[in-house]
């Protein structure tokens, strides 16, 4: 793993910034069978103004990567292992007071279910109020100058202001939800499948709006999500999740077009398309049993291209060409080209 | 006015009134349905105490006629619920020439005195311990201590009572066994004569506090656990936001809804005071009184209290129903 890295970082440095780097963030979920392992040993940046998009399906530990991140895991589950660091600093070894001052000031959420994010007894203007000033201390009027502002940005109504949540539609409330999370600015911001509650009518306006605003204040993002389309419209790089690891990472034209791992091809499979009728390819088999992993790769059991060495040697996340790291066996990078060693070509 | 329709006030108020008179009804016609003739049953009483009454055959007549019994049961509803609405409760059939009015309104300020401040406190107190005890930061310690004091709740209360009478009044002599205030004070409101009425008012009051707290606590409890695994507590937190911020805007806040109910009928039960408790502490007020009645069998006197905890319970509920609106964003009653 440490190798990965080093190459990386002597190949594909960019003159951007680091805002996040994740090293090995490992947690766990205890149940009376033992330890769920729903993050297993993840690392990854977030470059300053990039968007990452984190994909697989569900329960494959995307949200329980983005609470390892935000250090919210809820019991029974936990950070085992790991390393945060946001702009710099560990999250993870921070205190309760300096974890409390770095939340939404440095990291904000887009929450899940946006339905059941906002407090049904406070007024939109007390909750996006009260992140500001836990943080800042601002005169009352720049405050509501503030959220006015922000709920132009997001393209609600002056009038939202003063309504309660369940005066507003899904979209308006999930709307409400990006305008608290850029409030204070913030270096980064995880938005966990935010559309996934909406209809698709709706989600692409929220889609839009997200757009819109990233595009105006330059913030970094993590984008959860399982809707490859909204993804290819939104995220710089997209990292595939399977069984609690990342099994490929790369900039977005490289995932639809040259992907690399077999779990990465049938993703992109799945989308229906509206031009060709095509049957709906299904995976055999199941995820193993996340309490205890099999030896060897992850997707063993799934896979169509699967080897006997498979069954034995996990394979590590290797940059196989810049900014594309993939943890297949099928693959040798050989003289600056990627070779599918089962069959010897190039891809 | 929030959510509040002149329409829906009118509806609602409409709903206390018919609820309070079916109740009044019910009182009317229950204990004509019973067997017992209660003028017959006072002059046998009288028969049994002094052997025999010259013309005992008139006085029945003549008490029927005094207490309009010879009319027709129409005649009677009418005149009873005007008597109702002018709140002429009547005389009370065996403390004669006493009337029921008088001794309630003896009574009344004793048992709200009493039982409503043992009413709040008890839910102040059980709803914070109940939501200490689901807070997740709550220290280990007082965690484990706060469960102790639910565990009175097992015991009845007019147990707690007697036990608390044991202790504090024979024993450690720290309070006095019975009544309301000093006997040597007279009843104005001074300050000796308040501290009295608080010295005395503390056993009763306490006993209902240590036993009805942990029917608040173990429901906030519940409902804080639920509230707790919302997805705005998960924002909350990720804002960054105080603790107790988040414990008393985000948490209690909204796992206190569901208690509101409660409480609203449970302060419309205090008018009819705490029978049990009163009676150990020969506490003067609505319950010991409700007591005597039953005893004497005073027909008149039942029914005036009956009569007001109808009222009492039906207030309760008008007003939670008016409040709700306030308290809870999302109770309106307009019609869109």
């Amino acid at each position: 793993m440490t190798l990965t890295w080093d190459m990386q970082d002597a190949k594909s440095t960019d003159d951007r910034d680091v805002v996040l780097e994740v090293k090995d963030l490992r947690v766990h979920y205890a149940t009376p069978l033992g330890d769920v392992i729903a993050c297993n040993g993840i690392s990854f940046k977030v470059y300053e103004g990039e968007t990452v998009g984190l994909v697989g399906e569900s329960g494959c530990g995307k949200t329980t990567t983005a609470m390892g991140v935000l250090r919210l895991v809820q019991p029974p589950g936990r950070i085992v292992e790991g390393e945060v660091l946001l702009d710099g600093v560990d999250v993870l070894s921070l205190n309760e007071e300096e974890l409390r001052r770095v939340r939404w000031n440095q990291i904000s959420l887009i929450p899940q279910g946006a339905m059941n994010s906002l407090n049904p007894v406070m007024r939109v203007k007390d909750q996006i109020g009260d992140a500001i000033q836990t943080h800042e201390s601002r005169a009352r009027e720049a405050v509501k100058e503030r959220i006015l502002e922000l709920l132009n940005l997001v393209g609600l109504p002056a009038r939202v202001y003063n309504m309660y949540p369940h005066e507003l539609s899904g979209g308006m409330k999930q709307r409400v939800c990006i305008a608290m999370a850029i409030a204070l600015n913030p270096s980064l911001v995880i938005a966990d499948e935010f559309t996934s509650a909406l209809d698709v009518i709706v989600q692409r306006v929220v889609a839009q709006t997200m757009l819109d605003v990233k595009d105006r204040l330059g913030m970094s993002m993590i984008l959860i999500g399982h809707d490859m389309g909204l993804q290819a419209q939104l995220v710089d790089r997209i990292a595939v999740m399977y069984a609690g690891n990342i099994v490929e990472i790369a900039p977005v034209e490289d995932i639809f077009e040259e992907s690399l791992h077999p779990y990465t091809q049938l993703l992109i499979e799945s989308i229906p398309s509206i031009k060709e009728r095509k049957p709906l390819k299904v995976t055999e088999g199941l995820t193993h049993d996340l309490r205890n992993p099999p030896p060897g790769c992850i997707f063993q059991f799934r896979c169509p291209y699967v080897m006997e060495h498979c069954r034995e040697v996990e394979p590590p996340l290797r940059e196989l060409k810049p900014l594309h790291e993939v943890a297949c066996h099928l693959f040798e990078e050989q003289d600056g080209k990627i070779v599918d060693i089962s069959d010897e070509s190039v891809v | 006015m929030r959510g509040l329709t002149p329409g829906y006030l009118i509806r609602r108020l409409g709903m206390f009134v018919l609820t309070v008179w079916l109740g009044a009804t019910l009182i009317f016609i229950i204990p004509r349905l019973a067997p017992s003739d209660p003028v017959a049953a006072m002059v046998s009483r009288l028969l049994a105490q002094s052997g025999s009454v010259e013309g005992s055959a008139e006085m029945i007549e003549a008490w029927r006629a005094r207490f309009g019994l010879d009319a027709p049961p129409l005649i009677q509803y009418l005149r009873y619920m005007r008597n109702m609405l002018t709140f002429n409760l009547g005389y009370s059939l065996t403390s004669f020439p006493s009337e029921v009015e008088d001794m309630v309104v003896r009574a009344l300020p004793w048992t709200l005195g009493v039982l409503s401040i043992a009413t709040v406190v008890s839910f102040v107190l059980g709803n914070t311990v109940g939501a200490l005890l689901a807070w997740r930061r709550t220290p280990g310690l007082v965690r484990t201590l706060l469960p102790l004091s639910f565990t009175f709740t097992a015991i009845p209360f007019f147990m707690l009572g007697i036990l608390l009478i044991y202790i504090f009044a024979f024993g450690l002599d720290w309070f006095p066994v019975s009544g309301a205030y000093g006997r040597a004070l007279t009843h104005n409101w001074n300050w000796e004569f308040v501290k009295s009425v608080i010295h005395h008012g503390t056993l009763p009051a306490l006993s209902i506090v240590v036993t009805s707290m942990g029917f608040w606590g173990l429901g906030m409890r519940g409902m804080m656990i639920t509230t707790d695994g919302e997805d705005y507590m998960i924002l909350a937190q990720a804002k960054g936001l105080h603790p107790r911020r988040i414990f008393w805007l985000y948490g209690v806040r909204n796992a206190l809804l569901p208690q509101f109910t409660a409480l609203a009928l449970n302060l419309g039960l205090i008018a009819g005071g705490s029978v049990l408790v009163e009676y150990i502490f020969a506490y003067p007020g609505m319950g010991y009184l409700l007591y005597q009645g039953i005893v004497n069998t005073d027909y008149t006197l039942i029914q005036g209290i009956v009569f007001i905890m109808i009222m009492g319970t039906a207030l309760g509920v008008l007003m939670i129903d008016l409040l709700y609106p306030f308290i809870d964003p999302r109770i309106t009653y307009e019609t869109r």
